[in-house]
């Protein structure tokens, strides 16, 4: 046999699914969707931003919601030279494990920035809310230097 | 327990791009190679067979089931899959031994990760309210790991490269399938401009296209078909939460425990072929699997030499087996991971008969 | 915090994932040939099964196919379903005929629409032939055949379905 032709094509596929929040994660999007970040307390009293519904050693049942601040810490963080397509910025940003204040366990959250240099482990940040928010993760645009929110 | 022999192993070359090969045109040679060394011609001349493999890596749903073509499943066999590395699915196959089920398995797993962007890909395995949505990949996850191990003084960018060149230098000298080998010195590696900062290029895996497979049985079924073996004498996974906040992503916790139950200190470990997408994870399984300088590490190059996502991790087992089956080694461990930074770790002890 | 505000309880998270597919090569071949208004099956070395379209391997014995065998674009029913239901993004208005055929020259079924029939006459046995595009619209697609319409040729008795060749058509 000849070798064959090489027949490629592009294509995309979609998966549109819809996801049942519980009571948990639909908690926390909804006050999301009011502009306020709330965490639980895991069995020890740590709290986790987000909220999970189990916690992590133990598997109890978490139920104790407590409201953080929309600032803090930056506990590790990557430069982002290329976006890809379906990152949440067009242009070099950072990915940021982010200690809000009064949250014990970091989050991971797109961190605004106009260059790698203005980035640094510890330095402080702020939440800045999207135009509209809706009860989505990507309610929170993403966390600036703080002082730069507005 | 019935005691557990590595009969056989082949894998594929790794590349960058399979282009004309389809599920069955990937495994088949593979699977033929592993059966044959084994004295055996199809799937049915073994007891069970089971496979790894991520549909979503090619884009095409049920690919596994496709993959099934190339077995000759007429009559029907014993068959299951993991939508996981094919370590699991020899895990799933010890289990089944184990339990009296089977005195022998056929195991392979394979990957063609070309049509997608695997890293984008692998973001929607992650928790899909508060991470998948907002779609990070998978290398800024790892680099963030990097990022915290280097602002601890645990390791230095340089330790990183040390990784990478000897990864290649190791590939260049015993491995025909790998897909980046070659003599480097860590100072040009440390020259090259950042990717995903901290992590260049070359401190992550390449994206690879390709199949590995294995004939496991009873040792009494070994020494029947009068074939040479490697003995699994541990074998143990561990897990750890999704929420990568809540982990010490600096060491893996889950390694330990299971490198303690698999039984790793019982006895020198000759070779380790460790699962690390990433130079610095490397760093961070050494330290938990408890390796010193007597222990030759990824004598392959390992991942950062081709990885064949879903396959990869059984081709760390199939190293170390082979290498016992050769006579050239006694005893060894193999690693394989899945999951973000380390989520899930498998750890397999390899002896000789 | 009001009380009666609207609680979330679920959310859209539509997943879009983009990939570049390439056909393995028993495809590409198979798909090079229906462009040029051929069915190019391949035959198993170890039982003879032809396979069309091929997938290079035969799933019964578990050993790569490679000698092409071309078939008849003439067909037995092995087994047909009357679709009632529209199906989201497919053009095609329901009540149709989504048959298993077997195409003189091989043994193993592929699944194509009947058309220009009697759906409540459509039978197991039944024989059909393709009705191709315009040659000038000919793509690497198995919509290169429109669909199969009914023959006036005699059934092929439901035992013999899939065991022999048929209408003239020699293996
Ligand atoms: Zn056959």
């Amino acid at each position: 046999m000849s070798q064959p032709e090489l027949l490629s094509q592009d294509f995309e596929l979609g998966f549109t699914y819809t996801r049942s929040t519980g009571p948990v994660v639909g908690r926390f999007l909804t006050d999301l969707r009011d502009r306020i970040i709330v965490g639980i307390k895991g069995s020890d009293g740590k709290v986790y931003v987000p909220p999970m519904e189990y916690d992590p050693v133990t598997a109890e049942e978490l139920s104790e919601f407590v409201e953080v601040g929309q600032s803090g810490e930056v506990v590790s963080w990557c430069w982002v030279k290329e976006p890809r397509d379906s990152h949440p910025s067009a242009v070099p940003f950072a990915w940021a494990l982010i200690k809000l204040d009064g949250a014990d366990v970091p989050m991971v959250h797109v961190l605004r920035a106009s260059a790698e240099s203005e980035v640094s482990t510890g330095m402080r940040v702020t939440a800045r809310w999207a135009e509209e928010t809706r009860g989505f993760i990507t309610d929170i645009d993403g966390f600036v230097a703080a002082g730069d929110e507005s | 327990m019935k005691d557990i022999a590595i009969v056989s192993f082949a894998q594929s070359d790794c590349v960058r791009n399979a282009g004309a090969k389809n599920e069955v045109e990937l495994i088949m040679p593979v699977i033929k190679s592993a059966l044959g060394a084994a004295g055996l011609s199809t799937a049915q001349d073994v007891d069970f067979t089971c496979s790894g493999s991520c549909d979503y890596q090619q884009g095409a749903a049920f690919a596994f089931v496709l993959g099934v073509d190339a077995l000759g499943a007429v009559p029907p066999i014993k068959e299951s899959h993991v939508e996981m590395d094919a370590a699991w699915a020899l895990y799933e196959a010890i289990l089944k031994i184990r339990m009296g089920h089977a005195d022998s398995a056929l195991v392979y797993g394979f990957g063609k990760s070309s049509p997608g962007e695997l890293p984008t890909v692998l973001s929607q395995q992650l928790d899909p309210y508060y991470l998948a949505p907002l779609w990070v990949d998978t290398v800024s996850l790892a680099a963030m790991q990097a990022r915290m191990m280097l602002d601890q003084g645990v390791m230095e960018e340089a330790d990183m490269a040390a990784v990478v060149a000897r990864s290649r230098r190791n590939a260049l000298a015993n491995n025909p399938h790998a897909q980046l080998k070659g003599e480097v010195a860590v100072e040009q590696l440390l020259a090259e401009e950042t990717w995903v900062s901290p992590l260049r290029k070359h401190d992550c895996c390449p994206v690879s296209d390709g199949a590995s497979a294995m004939v496991l049985c009873t040792v009494e079924k070994a020494r029947e078909w009068g074939k040479p073996y490697a003995v699994i004498s541990g074998i143990d996974h561990r897990i750890e939460t999704h929420n990568l906040g809540a982990r010490d992503l600096t060491r893996s916790v889950s390694t330990e425990q299971a490198a303690a139950v698999a039984g790793v200190s019982d006895g020198a470990i000759e070779v380790a072929e460790i699962y690390a997408p990433y130079s610095h994870q490397e760093i961070i399984l050494t330290r938990a699997l408890g390796l010193g300088s007597e222990t030759v590490v990824n004598p392959s190059g390992g991942v950062l030499a081709g990885n064949l996502m879903m396959a990869s991790g059984l081709s760390r087992i199939g190293e170390v087996a082979q290498r016992i089956i050769n006579g050239d080694i006694k005893r060894g461990l193999a690693h394989a991971t899945s999951g973000p930074c380390l989520q899930h770790n498998l750890v397999t002890v390899l002896e000789a008969a | 915090m009001s009380e009666e505000r609207e609680m979330i309880t679920g959310i859209e998270v539509p997943i879009y994932l983009k990939y570049h597919f390439t056909a393995g090569e028993a495809t590409a071949r198979f798909l090079s040939q229906v462009r040029q208004g051929k069915l190019v099956g391949q035959r198993c070395p170890s039982c003879n099964n032809v396979y069309l379209p091929p997938r290079g391997s035969c799933a019964a014995c578990g050993v790569a196919t490679t000698e092409e065998v071309e078939v008849a674009d003439k067909c037995t029913v092995e087994s047909f379903t009357i679709v009632y239901i529209p199906i989201p993004g497919n053009p095609i208005q329901p009540p149709y005929v989504i048959a298993n055929l077997i195409p003189d020259g091989a043994n193993i079924s592929f699944i194509h629409l009947l058309s220009e029939c009697d759906n409540d006459t459509v039978h197991r046995g039944q024989r059909v032939q393709a009705v191709w595009k315009p040659q000038e619209e000919w793509d690497y697609a198995m919509d290169n055949i429109r669909y199969f319409k009914p023959l006036d040729e005699p059934d092929v008795p439901s035992e013999s379905i899939g065991k022999v060749p048929v209408t003239g058509w020699e293996v």
